[in-house]
């Protein structure tokens, strides 16, 4: 792989769309108004936390996060706002997502200003916001640094975010499983990628052909498309005339896997079985029905910025985590990723997140 | 219809489109501006020998295909550069015929986008398949009347106004679709996708009678003799009696109208409707027109070179999928092709075709 590809067309994509998310919320903004976390997924608040559920201090917290343009990230923010609702305690100043890093550093510096209690950041780009969480953590106030990581850790009080790299041992060792269950030996194996040159698909990958190589398997197939319906589809449409004979698909994300199984079933292909990624209510949905070919999703769940609020109201509130002995936090959190089957899909649907 | 059915005498033939020092009306009382080719046979005339570079190219990378992978030329695969190609072909006949009128839209993809995402919403879906259909095709056409409106009236820059609507136009699908993929639950509309006719998968046909319609408009109606005229001068557009103004509006309509078919096709192969629909296809369209001969400053273009684009970067992407490579090196392939196409384009048109008066 190559370290640091160079993409001008994705870099123009990157700046039509955040010309796009801008222009519209100038145009925009003046006549319409949000109407309050829809159908959000509050997460069960897990009993760990109960000595401090009860009310306390009353504390703000700022929260700041990109453009909503996919459902993972509409998600994030949605989860945020109805989990910091269900505390009578907690005040919630939620800034107008941004997928420009200017934007995003001044928005952050306004919460700075306003004293916040606490901040939850999920940055456009960790490295762009790093110093403007160091500001915040100089000005007294705790940030929770939600998954895209800041490059030092002086940014941030606590880090939670998932496992990318788990999230790929995840899908190659349910691949493998199933692969070595039926008795194949040499599978041919495709791949759909998110993004290519991100960091993130980077590690999936990597993680996936770890994972597949504890079983002597390797990737046959791979391609990448852009998070998105439409690439998903595309991309996916060549694969399969790539590979006339598939045991088993990895799509690394669900919200572009609506369009990776649409090209499925317009090619008419059923030898193989597919695993999704991040876990969409719609992935879960057809799981749960075992009616296609995709037979399980791992997680990488948007819970953790309701997660991300718990945390930020415990550290304002100066309290540590119930089932921990220590007085504080931690530091840093990472997530498991979750194999979610028919098996057990159950548990996992109140979670799934509209794509 | 034939040449004989244009009405007016053709006294201006070669004299105003051509743009180049073309300041001056041409003498007497004009009715009717013809554009600079010599009459040809029709299909001659759609198949230029500008064209006949890319033709090159084309058979360049069906060998380069073949020769890589086995996969490549099978029959399946082929139909699925085919439909691959529908979507976007769709959009670039829409865009050409703007470019050649003197224009450019830059706001294709965004109304595909919202298009797709007013077609699918919950309420649209619930009068069924041919109100969709209709829903698509007017917010196309609708936007781009915005479109032409601004820039032919409002007199703002092309580049401006479709910027605009470019920005606006994803926001607003964006906003409509609170930032979910809607699923289309019609299966009729699903079916477009599976569905073929005689053989021939039915978005590829849609794509051929599109295209048709707009080699029609461009090369055998009156309307497409004055949107040359528009694009080549349109001053002297003007002075001859053109509405240069109205010319130019529908010319934003129909790319429009095309965006609305093309949110169809989409909505068919993904089964969605979503505001990341049609990302960058203004850049994929207006490279398609420009390697197949459209200038980019107007007065010249066919529908036929703009659809050879289309074919050869559709191909190109299936070639480096079939070879399992990776996406920065695509990108760096199709660059690098892009200029070959060009200059193998130029040196073929330059060669064969000693300028017709």
């Amino acid at each position: 792989m190559s370290e640091n590809p160079a993409q001008p067309m994705l870099d123009r994509r990157r700046l039509l769309f955040g010309a796009g998310a801008l222009g519209a919320g100038a145009a925009l903004a003046a006549c319409t108004s949000n109407s309050p976390a829809e159908s959000a997924t509050t997460a069960a608040t897990a009993a760990t936390t109960a000595a401090a559920a009860a009310a306390g201090t009353p504390v703000t917290i700022g929260f700041s996060a990109p453009a909503a343009d996919h459902g993972w990230i509409a998600a994030i923010t949605t989860n945020a706002k109805s989990q910091a609702a269900t505390f009578s305690d907690v005040t919630l100043e939620a800034v107008e997502g941004s997928n420009d890093v200017n934007q995003q550093i001044s928005q952050v510096q306004t919460l700075i200003d306003k004293k916040v209690d606490a901040l939850v950041i999920l940055p456009f780009d960790g490295n762009a916001l790093t110093e403007i969480g160091i500001t915040a953590m100089e000005a007294g106030i705790p940030v929770i640094n939600l998954d895209r990581i800041f490059a030092s850790p002086r940014g941030s009080r606590t880090w939670i975010g998932g496992d990318n790299y788990g999230m790929g041992v995840a899908a190659g060792r349910y691949i493998g499983e199933q692969l070595k269950a039926k008795g194949v030996s040499a599978p041919v194996i495709g791949e759909v990628q998110g993004i290519a040159n991100l960091q993130l698909t980077q590690e999936r990958s990597k993680g996936f052909a770890d994972a597949l190589a504890t079983f002597g398997f390797k990737v046959s197939r791979q391609v990448s498309a852009e998070f998105t319906v439409e690439s998903g589809q595309k991309v996916t449409a060549d694969l399969l005339q790539a590979a006339p004979k598939l045991d088993a698909v990895w799509n690394h994300d669900d919200d572009q896997g609506i369009g990776v199984l649409a090209a499925i079933d317009q090619a008419g292909r059923k030898e193989f079985f597919m695993v999704g990624g991040a876990g969409s209510r719609n992935a879960m949905d057809l799981i749960k029905a075992d009616s296609g070919v995709l037979k399980c999703t791992v997680t990488y769940p948007p819970t953790m910025a309701s997660s991300a609020i718990n945390l930020a109201r415990l550290v304002a509130q100066g309290n540590g985590m119930g089932d921990l002995v220590e007085n504080e936090i931690p530091a840093s959190i990472t997530l498991a990723s979750a194999t979610v089957t028919k098996e057990n899909v159950d548990k996992y649907l109140p979670l799934g997140f509209a794509s | 219809m034939s040449d004989a059915g244009v009405t007016g005498p053709t006294v201006a033939e070669g004299t105003v489109a051509e743009g180049t020092g073309a300041a001056e009306p041409p003498p007497g009382p004009v009715h009717e501006v013809v554009a600079a080719h010599p009459a040809r046979s029709g299909l001659a005339r759609g198949l230029r020998f500008a064209d006949a570079g890319l033709v090159v190219v084309l058979v360049l990378l069906v060998v380069a295909g073949s020769v890589t992978s086995d996969a490549f030329l099978t029959g399946s695969n082929l139909r699925n550069i085919l439909v691959s190609s529908s979507v976007i072909g769709v959009v670039t006949v829409g865009a050409t015929l703007v470019i050649i009128g003197g224009g450019i839209d830059l706001s294709v993809g965004a109304i595909v986008a919202l298009a797709s995402v007013w077609a699918t919403t919950l309420q649209t879906q619930s009068y069924g398949p041919v109100v969709m259909v209709l829903c698509a095709v007017l917010v196309g056409a609708g936007a781009g009347l915005v479109n032409g409106l601004l820039i032919s009236y409002g007199r703002l820059v092309p580049f401006i106004a479709t910027l605009a609507m470019l920005v606006a136009a994803r926001g607003l699908a964006a906003r409509m679709a609170e930032n979910r993929t809607q699923l289309v639950t019609q299966d009729a509309i699903k079916r477009i996708a599976t569905t073929d006719v005689l053989g021939v998968p039915a978005l590829v046909l849609v794509l051929l009678a599109t295209g048709l319609v707009g080699w029609f408009l461009l090369e055998r109606t009156t309307f497409g003799r004055r949107l040359v005229a528009v694009g080549g001068n349109s001053e002297a557009a003007r002075l001859a009696g053109i509405d240069v103004r109205r010319v130019t509006a529908s010319l934003y309509v129909i790319s429009g109208v095309c965006c609305g078919i093309a949110a169809v096709m989409i909505m068919a192969r993904t089964t969605t409707g979503s505001s990341t629909h049609g990302s960058l296809y203004e850049l994929d369209a207006i490279a398609a027109a420009i390697i197949g001969g459209t200038l980019l400053t107007g007065g010249r273009g066919t529908i036929v070179g703009a659809l050879l684009g289309v074919l050869v970067f559709t191909t190109i992407t299936n070639i480096f999928i079939l070879n399992n490579l990776s996406t920065d090196v695509q990108n760096i392939a199709k660059g690098a092709i892009i200029v070959a196409a060009v200059l193998i384009q130029r040196r073929t048109g330059t060669r064969s075709s000693p300028a017709p008066t």
